[in-house]
């Protein structure tokens, strides 16, 4: 890392411009994050634990947290998997799967839910057949899984992959000459050195989950004490001016973030330093 | 065990890297296989292993067809040339780890991990991570594992390319006190030949994926089967030339060529040790250069109409007595060889002419 660069060797202009981006930082990051806390806080602590104790809100946050969760899982393991496939094989199609990867981070989350609403709302392709299996996937709790697991998707996939082309093979190679079983040298040596690129993943999956807002709306509209997530809480609790509220949820969420941010910091040394 | 290696053919796209390429290696023996980079050394090295696949040709353990066999399965160690160390394994842990996956029990192991750090000289460093090791600490860890499950053959790929010139010296040593000692057939792959010599007990010379010479390290030296053994191996100087009258001119050299047609195009190819030469003022080269490298000295001469020929004898060698940078010398060649240039397969004409100046 190189060193950080001394106040007293900035000469004028280069004084100005680091002015200038401290100041466009505390516009755009401090400043609202500041501002949310006070607000929260403004009516004393007892009114942002009375707001965050309703039913409504701890329904909302328990259903993100169980949907972040799902996420983590099945985007972890099935991330680990398309890496390992996408680093470690050359075939047809390759690179059309490398880049399809990418699409939830291009596509408007917003997109994604109308996409979901097409394929398993009312009259969408899949709804008769949903209807017979008796499952409802949209404006229901599946919809929002859903709907989430495909914006958190390239996450835990790409940090792997990166760790998985820094380290190369050698090691793998070197466990399977000393007499392991593929899925030995996967337990014992390649999970291990891929732990910390795999932690960032989840991290970096957590924060996109607890924060999505667009596609569980669309796809789950937001339906108190049934599809009612933590964002969408404070956007209803907006709607019926219930500001306290929305504001003490919205800290909540940020406090969530800021911790995730340090757990990404950290994450982040730990795996250049491997 | 033995390995028999037959008709190894591998394409990396159009890049042919082994061409039908068969050798013999005896139980308990220790190989070199010695070659420039890119000349396929590696692979060959790999597809034992069974860590690449060939696309034709097969290689038999004590006669056994090999080629079905997970590498898991194969009994092979390997020792990589940047080490491939497990990095969040302390040493004890890396060594034990083939006899881990293999099953057996802690006592064992424990007992094992032991030995090898004994026999390795890793004492005391059994704790520690191969981050806070050396590099020739490493590649003997390296070594202490592929050796642990008691393998039936030892493969290392350029073992000690990867650790300064020091260190490389001792783990040779190292290398070659441990054949004596456990006698597992083993080969080794290096660019080096100076390594490949002084460790091993025969060396496959390997150029363009095929085997271009296999002996001992004697055999190799005072009788190279080709030219491009007798180029590689040591310093050499090349000339070309054509033979006419059974003798062929480089320069006023003349140089004898029994056994190859009039107007063939051969390759001469004299050793820097292999020349002697005095100061005469009506001689037909002059002295460049003279480098000292340590205990020898480089002398590089221009001759007349022929170019650079470079030699090289110790110090204190009675032949550089007067000889200087700019003085006229008269050279003669002790011994050279002549390879026809097209590949007409003829045998080497090993050659002990007495030159003459014209």
């Amino acid at each position: 890392m190189p060193k950080r660069a001394r106040t007293r060797h900035l000469n004028i202009p280069q004084r100005a411009i680091v002015l200038a981006v401290a100041a466009y930082l505390g516009l755009l990051l401090v400043l609202p994050l500041g501002a949310m806390g006070v607000r929260a806080l403004a009516e004393g602590p007892g009114t942002l634990l009375a707001s965050l104790a309703q039913r409504e809100a701890l329904e909302g946050l328990l259903l993100t947290l169980i949907v972040a969760a799902i996420c983590v899982v099945f985007n972890g393991i099935f991330g680990i998997a398309g890496a390992l496939v996408l680093t470690r094989h050359r075939f047809l199609g390759r690179r059309v799967l490398d880049a399809l990867v990418d699409l939830p981070l291009a596509v408007s989350p917003v997109m994604t839910g109308l996409a979901f609403l097409l394929i398993f709302g009312r009259g969408g392709w899949l709804a008769s057949s949903l209807d017979l299996l008796g499952l409802k996937v949209t404006f229901a709790v599946p919809g929002l899984i859903l709907a989430t697991l495909f914006v958190t998707f390239p996450f835990t996939l790409r940090e792997v992959a990166y760790v998985l082309e820094e380290l190369g093979t050698d090691e793998d190679q070197a466990a399977t000459t000393l007499g392991a079983s593929p899925w030995q040298t996967f337990w014992l040596v390649t999970l291990p050195n891929i732990r910390f690129g795999l932690g960032y993943g989840i991290v970096l999956t957590l924060a996109r989950a607890l924060g999505e807002f667009g596609a569980v709306l669309v796809v789950g509209g937001a339906i108190s004490g049934r599809t009612q997530t933590a964002t969408t809480f404070i956007y209803n609790a907006l709607e019926e001016r219930q500001e306290p509220a929305a504001y003490s949820m919205a800290l909540v969420l940020a406090l969530v973030s800021v911790a995730l941010l340090v757990a990404i910091e950290w994450l982040k040394r730990r795996r250049g330093r491997e | 065990m033995g390995i028999r290696i037959e008709g190894l053919t591998k394409r990396f796209g159009d890049f042919l890297a082994v061409n039908n390429f068969s050798v013999r290696v005896e139980p308990g023996e220790l190989v070199a296989f010695l070659g420039p980079s890119g000349s396929g050394k590696s692979t060959i090295l790999r597809i034992v292993a069974g860590l690449d696949t060939a696309d034709t040709g097969a290689v038999y353990f004590n006669g056994a067809p090999a080629g079905h066999l997970h590498p898991s399965a194969r009994g092979v160690g390997f020792v990589f040339q940047h080490y491939a160390l497990f990095r969040h394994m302390t040493v004890e842990e890396n060594i034990a780890f083939g006899l881990r996956v293999q099953g057996a029990g802690r006592q064992r192991q424990a007992e094992r991990v032991a030995e090898l750090l004994g026999l390795m000289g890793l004492q005391g460093l059994g704790h520690r991570y191969p981050s806070q090791l050396s590099g020739g600490q490493r590649q003997r860890v390296a070594l202490a594992r592929a050796l642990a499950p008691a393998p039936k053959v030892l493969l290392l790929d350029e073992p000690f390319g990867a650790v300064d010139a020091k260190v490389r010296e001792e783990l040779r040593h190292w290398l070659r006190k441990l054949h004596d000692e456990v006698h597992v057939t083993s080969i080794f792959v290096t660019h080096d030949q100076e390594e490949a010599f002084s460790v091993a007990d025969k060396v496959m010379v390997i150029h363009q994926g095929r085997l271009e010479q296999s002996g001992t390290p004697d055999e190799i030296l005072d009788h190279p089967k080709t030219e491009f053994v007798a180029r590689f191996i040591g310093e050499a100087n090349v000339y070309e030339a054509t033979v006419q009258g059974r003798e062929a001119w480089v320069g006023p050299l003349r140089i004898p060529v029994p056994g190859l047609p009039d107007g063939t195009r051969v390759s001469i190819v004299i050793r820097l040790y292999d020349l002697k030469f005095w100061r005469d003022d009506g001689g037909h080269a002059t002295v460049v250069r003279m480098s000292t490298l340590g205990d020898r000295v480089k002398v590089e001469a221009e001759i007349d109409g022929a170019g650079r020929i470079l030699s090289q004898f110790p110090r204190r060698s009675s032949l550089l007595q007067g000889i200087e940078p700019g003085c006229r010398i008269h050279i003669e060649v002790t011994l050279s060889r002549a390879y026809a240039s097209e590949a007409a397969a003829e045998g080497p004409a090993d050659l002990a002419p007495r030159l003459r100046a014209a």
